[in-house]
């Protein structure tokens, strides 16, 4: 007699994570199955973590998980071929009691929160992949079809938190493949430095960290940012772009990477490092309107694999593991009032995503996709003047300030007609209102 | 049949990062597995007792993370296995591994009778291939070692006939049990675990042995001071100066800059040009 | 050392002392004198690596001042004294030695206990055998038996002269590192090493060298163990991979297990022997025992072509000993070429066969010439 469990978290990143940590907690008989040789394997890139997301569910994160550096400074750049402009903002406000933004390695992270899954009580079975969803005669998901012999396994519901992929949603007919501009490819490397040499050079001291985005003709005029995340004895290094945009451009993602640490205000930072773990790995871009059904008779959707990522701030494993957490939630009280898990009942995880920031932060942003996709100028024209404007701004060669002023002015409007511009500034205001 | 299947757990050296400045190991993230040696063993362990009944013990000496090994040979369908696992054993070198890892299996033996030990040709980090044969002269087992295949095995009379590995061939030796056998790679495949199989393994209760445990009266034949080697020192292997000419044969195709790359091989080395001259 | 060496403190720093051990040697341990080369003898035939051994162990006795000696385990059939002129040509000065029908093949039950009474008897300070899967299983029972310090695999030996130890340098943690490796307080200090790391001394002509014999005083009946056949290996050229003068090796750049083709092609034009990377082992391109480097074999060619092989630290050391190596790869950056006497930027799969037509034609020519 096969084995049944109440509910089955298919993947083992932030959102299945979450879930299954949720569940256990709540006194669910619960499978968590994870395709890696265990949770984090599959997961090498180095990442922001958002605190809150974590503390609510486990307040003394700070003490266990393995983090990396908590953030102090955070860099804006511009780039152009040979130039940066770019803010920089550094608080000692950042040095607090329990930083808000730490710098981790998703390898050990995961390891860590699925080490706690465990202890929870859920049982954890890796390096076992979900080939397909099983429903019974009336279309309900009952359960799970793994890829080893006696690999089926039945349980009430179905929570899906298999990543931007989610090949299984996709064959379950339950979302349809992501389409190449609703996507990004990311690709990173981690580079090894000793921790005084990171430290001299990004001056900071102790835990502190610093995040490097940067956005401009690096990506040669595709859609996305290149980022370095300082670790504590290594850096993360990464650019990402729109799948599409590589696949029109013909750019390979390697390539492009190895340009953006060949520019002149990267590569000095980089300098000496030892590469290691090169990783590639597709982040949803589409936001809200990508966003596929989230729910129904007998299954939930979580994290990547419903899209939730706020691409303008990065954020993915915070919003991964809120909706992991309110999925979880909602079984948690649906089975503690003896409610089926029909697609009626289990549409109380919709009205809390709706109450969450997950659904309101991806809906400010519905557009910003596309907006930006429809205007490569953004990513383009405005580098090139900005950083000539800079330039103009600060040489001294005898030139008046309202003379440079007045040329400033008018090299945007040649790179950009006015109503273009003021265009531009509409589109954007609109997208991120 | 009573199989005992010594693996190890070894840090997964493809993903070895040495400090470029210190030179030493960076171990932060690089996975551990089973010494992939160790996995020979084990799957003719478990076809060992597919075909004769029996059971499957197995045991490591190492750090408490060591668990992962064990859980994941019980996964492969190990029916037991054992964690030896104490402060006094840190620093081992083989010969002190050996002599922890015979008390660990003289105990299991007094559970019930021990058949075969099994053991991995080498470790991937230590890779001596001593504690397989040094187990066997503790414990007094007939030593198979490089073994490519168990030809013959019958229980009823004691009596095992295997295949060999040799130099420049193969030698057929029968002898009796109890032994101990050591697995060349390449001999079998591990099997895929069934889903029971990980639920079973994932639930299994993995036993630890502390060196009072085991038995283990006299300490000083653990860890560091039951060692007789020491490592003096870790270094880093030292680059070599020159590099390697480049023979230019740019806009040359292949039929061109053969002839060319022949040339400069044999104008640097005249040696190399009489050799092939002789043929 | 089974468990992998975590190092003392950073190298370069020099040897670190090892934690609360005196460097004393124990007074019953300082009788022993001497290096000894265990010589590799069966079917008659004597490994060649026991003779680079005795070349290595030349330099460690003359350090030490001591006495070189062979010691050979071997049937009365005269092989064990005929194995003993040999020794003294390629250096030994005494040979000690153990005649018995028992020994006439290898069983580790007798070989260990042979070897036992040798040493107890005469107390050599340091014991060498060849990697072979003979020596490591011999190595490690006596080891055991003698409970003294045995290192595996090593690729250098030298004398520490401030504790007159002998330090064995050994690749580590999958060729990344390399360690030194030192047996303090036992006797004798044992090593293996594998063929072809160490090179092959010239042979002199000597005079017949001292000889000591033991009895072995076992009988068959108390040898559990019995050699029922011996099955030569089908395709014996492997087993000359290490010894060839010439090596055509390959890697995945060749793209595909049929590419391979190309390498043996090469091989058989200059008469010599091929082999590959890993990787093509693991993918079933080439059989394990064509597998060169630190898991495989270690090469001494003359002349080794290595085609489509990035020159990875594991490939590296089991192909340093080669007098010449011409690397072909399309990447410039290959780390081959920071070990290569000679590069060729060029596709492996255009270049081989050019090669090999463009050999062949010289090959023929010289030998008209002749
Ligand atoms: C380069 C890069 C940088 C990023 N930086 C940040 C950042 O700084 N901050 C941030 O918040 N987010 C960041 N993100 C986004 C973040 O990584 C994701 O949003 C987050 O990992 C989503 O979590 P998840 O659990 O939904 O999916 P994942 O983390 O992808 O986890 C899915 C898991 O499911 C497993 N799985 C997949 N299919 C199956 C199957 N069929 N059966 C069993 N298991 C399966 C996978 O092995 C994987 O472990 C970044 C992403 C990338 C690529
Ligand atoms: C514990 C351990 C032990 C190991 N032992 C060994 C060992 O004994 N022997 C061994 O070899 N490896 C060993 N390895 C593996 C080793 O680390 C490397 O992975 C391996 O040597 C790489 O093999 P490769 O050079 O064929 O493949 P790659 O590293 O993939 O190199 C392929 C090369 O081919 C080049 N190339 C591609 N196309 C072409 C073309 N058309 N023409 C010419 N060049 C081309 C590429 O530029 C590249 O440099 C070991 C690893 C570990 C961890
Ligand atoms: N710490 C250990 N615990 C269990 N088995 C071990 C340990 N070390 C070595 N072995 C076994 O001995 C074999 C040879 O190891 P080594 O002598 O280190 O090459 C390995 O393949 C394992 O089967």
């Amino acid at each position: 007699m096969p084995e049944r469990f109440e509910a089955i978290v298919v993947g083992g990143g932030p959102a299945g994570n979450a879930a299954t940590l949720t569940l256990a907690r709540g006194g669910v008989h619960v499978l968590q199955i994870e395709r890696g040789e265990y949770a984090g394997a599959k997961n090498v890139q180095g990442a922001i973590l958002y605190a809150d997301a974590v503390e609510e569910m486990i307040p003394e994160f700070r003490d266990e998980a393995p983090l990396e550096r908590h953030i102090v400074e955070q860099r804006m750049w511009m780039l152009d071929e040979r130039s940066h402009v770019g803010t920089h903002y550094r608080s000692e406000d950042f040095n607090e009691e329990r930083p808000n933004r730490y710098t981790i390695l998703r390898t050990p992270f995961d390891k860590w929160f699925s080490s706690t899954v465990k202890k929870a009580g859920a049982l954890v079975i890796c390096e076992t992949t979900v080939l397909d969803l099983i429903r019974d005669a009336s279309g309900r998901v009952v359960g799970v079809k793994t890829d080893r012999e006696g690999g089926e396994i039945h349980a009430d519901v179905v929570i899906l938190a298999d990543g931007v992929n989610s090949l299984v949603a996709q064959r379950a007919g339950l979302r349809n493949e992501v389409e190449p501009d609703h996507v990004a490819l990311a690709v990173k490397e981690t580079h090894f430095l000793p921790t005084e040499v990171i430290e001299q050079r990004f001056n900071i001291s102790g835990e502190e960290g610093v995040v490097i985005e940067a956005a401009g003709s690096v990506t040669e005029g595709m859609l996305g940012t290149g980022f370095i995340y300082t670790n504590k004895e290594s850096l993360s290094v990464g650019i990402g772009c729109l799948v599409s945009d590589f696949v029109d451009t013909g750019i390979t993602p390697y390539g492009l990477l190895e340009r953006f640490k060949q520019h002149p205000s990267i590569r000095q930072l980089l300098d000496g490092a030892e590469v290691k773990e090169y990783a590639a790995h597709l982040i949803p871009e589409g936001g809200y309107k990508a966003m596929p059904k989230l729910f129904g008779d007998g299954w939930l959707i979580v994290g990547d694999a419903a899209q939730m990522v706020n691409s303008l701030h990065r954020e993915g494993s915070n919003m991964a593991m809120s909706s992991g957490r309110m999925a979880a939630e909602t079984v948690v009280e649906l089975r503690q009032q003896g409610k089926p898990m029909t697609a009626k009942a289990l549409r109380l995880y919709r009205e809390k995503l709706d109450a969450s920031y997950v659904i309101k932060d991806l809906k400010k942003y519905r557009d910003l996709p596309s907006v930006l996709h429809r205007n490569k100028q953004f990513v383009t024209t405005y580098p090139q003047l900005l950083s000539r404007a800079a330039q103009t701004w600060i040489r001294v060669d005898g030139e008046d300030k309202k003379t440079k002023e007045r040329a400033i002015a008018k090299s945007f409007l040649k790179g950009r007609s006015l109503r273009g511009l003021v265009g531009d500034a509409f589109k954007i205001a609109r997208a991120m209102r | 049949m009573h199989c005992v299947v010594c693996i190890k757990q070894v840090p997964d050296s493809a993903q070895i990062r040495v400090h470029p400045v210190t030179n030493t190991i960076m171990r932060q993230g690089v996975p551990t597995i089973i010494n992939p040696y160790d996995l020979y063993a084990l799957e003719e362990a478990l076809r060992v007792r597919d075909a004769f009944g029996g059971t499957v013990s197995v045991i490591t000496m190492g750090p408490p993370m060591a668990e992962a090994a064990l859980r994941k040979a019980l996964a492969f369908g190990a029916d037991r296995a054992v964690l030896m696992t104490d402060r006094i054993f840190a620093g081992s070198d083989t010969l002190a591994t050996s002599y922890v890892l015979s008390h660990g299996i003289m105990r299991l033996a007094a559970e019930a009778p021990v058949d075969i030990v099994f053991a991995g040709k080498q470790t991937i980090d230590g890779d001596t291939a001593q504690v397989g044969p040094g187990i066997a002269r503790r414990l007094n087992l007939n030593q198979l070692t490089y073994v490519e295949k168990i030809d013959r095995l019958d229980p009823a009379a004691d009596e095992i006939v295997v295949h060999r590995r040799a130099e420049g061939g193969v030698h057929v030796l029968k002898t009796e049990l109890p032994c101990l056998i050591t697995m060349l790679e390449g001999s079998n495949s591990i099997r895929f675990a069934s889903m029971d199989d990980m639920f079973r393994a994932a639930r299994a209760e993995v036993t630890v042995w502390s060196a009072a445990d085991a038995g283990i009266e006299d300490q000083t034949r653990c860890g560091l001071r039951g060692s007789p080697t020491v490592v003096r020192k870790v270094f880093a292997p030292k680059p070599r100066q020159e590099k390697a000419k480049l023979i230019d044969t740019a806009g040359l195709g292949a039929a061109e800059a053969a002839p060319k790359v022949i040339d400069a091989l044999l104008a640097a080395d005249s040696k190399l040009a009489d050799h092939l001259a002789a043929g | 050392m089974s468990a992998a060496p975590t190092p003392p403190r950073p190298a370069g720093k020099g040897p670190a002392k090892p934690a609360g051990r005196s460097r004393e040697l124990p007074e019953h341990l300082k009788a022993y004198k001497g290096v000894w080369v265990f010589i590799e003898l069966e079917r008659g035939r004597v490994h060649p690596v026991s003779w680079e051994l005795l070349g290595e162990g030349r330099k460690l006795a003359d350090t030490l001042g001591v006495e070189l000696a062979g010691v050979i385990l071997g049937p009365d059939d005269g092989s064990v004294g005929a194995a003993g002129a040999d020794a003294a040509a390629y250096g030994a000065d005494a040979v000690y030695t153990m005649e018995d029908p028992i020994l006439a093949a290898y069983r580790t039950d007798p070989f260990t206990r042979g070897l036992t009474v040798l040493v107890e008897a005469h107390k050599p300070e340091i014991l060498l055998l060849g990697a072979t899967t003979l020596g490591r299983d011999l190595a490690g029972a006596v080891a055991t038996t003698l409970a003294t310090g045995l290192t595996a695999d090593c690729t250098e030996l030298a004398i520490d002269m401030e504790t007159r130890t002998l330090a064995s340098t050994r690749p580590t943690f999958g060729g990344s590192l390399l360690c030194t490796i030192q047996t303090l307080h036992f006797r004798p200090q044992m090593a293996t090493i594998r063929p072809r790391v160490m090179s092959m001394p010239d042979r002199r002509d000597a005079s017949l060298p001292r000889v000591v014999s033991e009895a072995l005083a076992m009988e068959e009946e108390q040898i559990v163990t019995k050699v029922l056949d011996f099955i030569p290996d089908r395709d014996q050229d492997t087993a000359h991979l290490a010894y060839a003068d010439i090596v055509v090796g390959g890697g995945l750049g060749l793209g595909s297990a049929d590419n391979f083709r190309l390498v043996r092609e090469l091989a058989e034009v200059l008469g010599g022997e091929y082999g590959g990377s890993r990787p093509l082992v693991q993918k079933g391109w080439i059989p394990a025992d064509r597998q060169i480097g630190q898991t495989g074999r270690t090469i001494r060619p003359k002349l080794y072509i290595a085609a489509g092989i990035s020159g990875a630290i594991q490939h590296r050391v089991g192909t340093e000993g080669a007098d010449v190596i011409l690397a072909i790869n399309t990447d410039a950056n290959a780390p081959i070429f920071d070990f290569a006497t000679h590069g060729v930027i060029a596709d492996a799969l255009e270049m081989l066969p050019a090669l090999t037509s463009a050999f062949r034609r010289r090959l023929d020519g010289a030998a008209r010439a002749a």
